[in-house]
């Protein structure tokens, strides 16, 4: 053990640190604790109470309007966005790990959505699809808007991936007789199928919260984070507050259920070797 | 009938762009061989190596199998398997499905390949590991696995690369034995890449000792240990003075055939010089000798001949050697 005395650098790091974990957590922890206003409290503190008011006051949709619609949609949404992410970033990443005539300007065409302001890339998509007399819908024009910012991110994880990925897996499965797809299926996706499930996790988050390039985009029906968006202007009541707690909630429960997909992977991994 | 060579590299040649990796070579490698490729890094060895695998094309030239000429066939169809430098062990395959893993990709059902995979488990001696993973094995441990994976195809030719030299010195002694009693064993050839001169002399039955992309000689150990046909050749095995002559050879003595004598002792042929180092090496003293030509040299002198007539550093003293020890090397 370290045995030498902390100095005053540590404590002075230690609380700037705090400090910053403070401004990260601290809307979100006063916010969950405001949903549980009581039903007669207001939008700020005291509280006046506590109940689980608000949290029912949700899922009536006259009141708040459509909270459940809205994150079903979502919800789907961010199904497919991340399905074709993984597809896609996968493909290309494998594409790229050889050189082929236009590669360059093909990966800079591929990143610079990602430069381009998010507002722009959704007021273009929406543009376009009015042109070509297209209704914008969220399944159709802000899937393909979300699609420009989560498919450069997921090439560069696979790029990523595959820079430290090993060819010589690839070279020892050819000589044991394995046709390219059995390679691809039997050694590169096992060995690789954390990150992808990673990529998996971060197409989903980042469609999930995406906010700018599905404004101008998703046409009738609002996915959640635009009718988040919607409700805090004409909504006064903790309800808002209460819809904050059930979301973040849900973002913590898909983000640990997949390192528990993680964790057992593994876990099963080592018991078939014990 | 069956065929003369395993192996026949026919004027093969490998570029990279405008590098030349490995430059017209012809091989022959006899039936049920131990052949070892010799050299230093980037001298074409591995590259060799790779393109009778299959995992490189080549540029040109033909690559014979058992008189089946495969230069363009893939890696599975050749009657050979490679065991990699790094073992490329699947990692997440346990240690019988890895070695399982050739028989899977040729359709061969569950039950009938851990028999045969078994099989291969118990002749590297590894039964007991069947259902670890690879990170849970030593670096030995990992190598008879990589092992029993390639073997199970039943190759005719088993190429290896580098394959002793992420093991401890130890080990690699006992690994050593071990390939080689696993060749004698199962009667095919051992293709084997090193860059250690011991390594290859210890196993195998043909050297081929590689530089700059060609065959600088291709013999038994014995011969290219003892009449090396170039100056390269003497060099890299080590344990030979060289000494230029006139035209473009030099002459190439084996250190333990020269003796060092008083420098007024009347001997031909010799070069007198100063002792510039002794070092006590067990069963033998290694005297250099800084010689008035310019070179030096080195008598290595069994110890009860060098402390019979014990020398000093600074000492003057004459180096000399039999004719018929000598011979000449093409210089390069």
């Amino acid at each position: 053990m370290n045995e030498r005395k902390r100095t005053l650098g540590f404590y002075l790091l230690a609380g700037f640190f705090g400090l910053y974990v403070l401004f990260l957590y601290g809307p979100t922890i006063t916010i969950a604790v405001l949903s549980f206003q009581g039903p007669n409290g207001g939008l700020t503190f005291p509280m006046n109470g506590h109940s689980l008011h608000w949290f029912a006051n949700l899922f009536e949709p006259q009141l708040v309007g459509d909270f459940g619609g809205s994150l079903e949609r979502s919800l789907l949404l961010g199904a497919m966005v991340m399905v074709t992410t993984v597809v896609v970033s996968l493909s290309a990443g494998l594409a790229y790990r050889k050189r082929f005539k236009g590669d360059t300007p093909l990966f800079y065409l591929t990143v610079a959505s990602l430069v381009v302001p998010s507002i722009l890339v959704s007021l273009g998509v929406g543009l376009m699809f009015s042109q070509c007399g297209l209704d914008t819908a969220w399944y159709g024009s802000a899937f393909g808007a979300q699609l420009t910012w989560t498919l450069p991110f997921g090439l560069l994880i696979m790029f990523a991936v595959f820079s430290r990925f090993n060819p010589s897996y690839e070279e020892a499965a050819r000589d044991l007789g394995a046709s390219s797809w059995q390679t691809l299926r039997h050694v590169v996706l096992p060995i690789i199928a954390p990150s992808l499930l990673g990529v998996a996790l971060f197409g989903f988050t980042l469609s999930y919260d995406e906010f700018a390039r599905t404004l101008l985009t998703a046409g009738e029906d609002n996915t959640l984070p635009l009718e988040i968006f919607a409700m805090t202007t004409n909504i006064t009541t903790p309800v808002l507050y209460a819809l904050g707690t059930l979301t973040t909630t849900f973002s913590f429960v898909v983000i640990g259920s997949c390192i528990a997909a993680i964790a057992i992977i593994q876990r099963r991994r080592a018991k078939r070797a014990a | 009938m069956s065929a003369r060579y395993d192996v026949e590299l026919i004027a093969v040649t490998k570029r990279y762009g405008a590098t030349v990796a490995v430059d017209d070579i012809d091989l022959r490698i006899p039936q049920r061989s131990y052949c070892c490729l010799l050299g230093p890094s980037g001298c074409g060895k591995t590259t060799t190596l790779r393109v009778i695998a299959g995992h490189e094309t080549v540029t040109s030239g033909d690559i014979l199998i058992t008189d089946q000429n495969i230069t363009n066939s893939p890696p599975a169809q050749r009657g050979t398997a490679m065991m990699f430098q790094n073992y490329a062990l699947f990692p997440h395959l346990n240690c019988i499905d890895n070695v399982a893993f050739g028989l899977k990709m040729r359709g061969v059902r569950k039950a009938a390949r851990y028999a045969q995979a078994r099989e291969f488990l118990e002749l590297t001696q590894m039964t007991a590991y069947a259902e670890r993973l690879p990170s849970q094995l030593s670096g030995g441990q990992q190598q008879r696995i990589a092992l029993a994976r390639a073997l199970v195809t039943k190759p005719k030719i088993l190429l290896l690369d580098e394959p002793l030299s992420a093991l401890d010195p130890f080990l690699r002694g006992r690994m050593r034995e071990e390939l080689k009693r696993l060749q004698n064993e199962l009667g095919i050839t051992f293709i084997h890449v090193t860059h250690s001169q011991e390594e290859a002399m210890a196993l195998a039955d043909l050297v081929v000792v590689m530089e700059g992309g060609r065959i600088q000689q291709a013999d038994a150990p014995r011969y290219v240990f003892d009449q090396p046909k170039t100056a390269f050749v003497a060099r890299f095995l080590g344990g030979h003075n060289l000494m230029p002559r006139d035209d473009a050879t030099e002459l190439a003595v084996r250190t333990d055939r020269c003796r060092l004598f008083a420098i007024d002792d009347v001997v031909q042929p010799s070069l007198p010089g100063a002792v510039s180092a002794i070092e006590y090496q067990g069963t033998r003293v290694q005297v250099t000798l800084d010689t008035d030509l310019g070179i030096r040299l080195v008598s290595h002198l069994p110890d009860e001949v060098f402390y019979g007539h014990p020398f000093q550093i600074g000492d003057r003293a004459r180096l000399s050697w039999s004719r018929s020890d000598a011979h000449p090397v093409i210089a390069n």
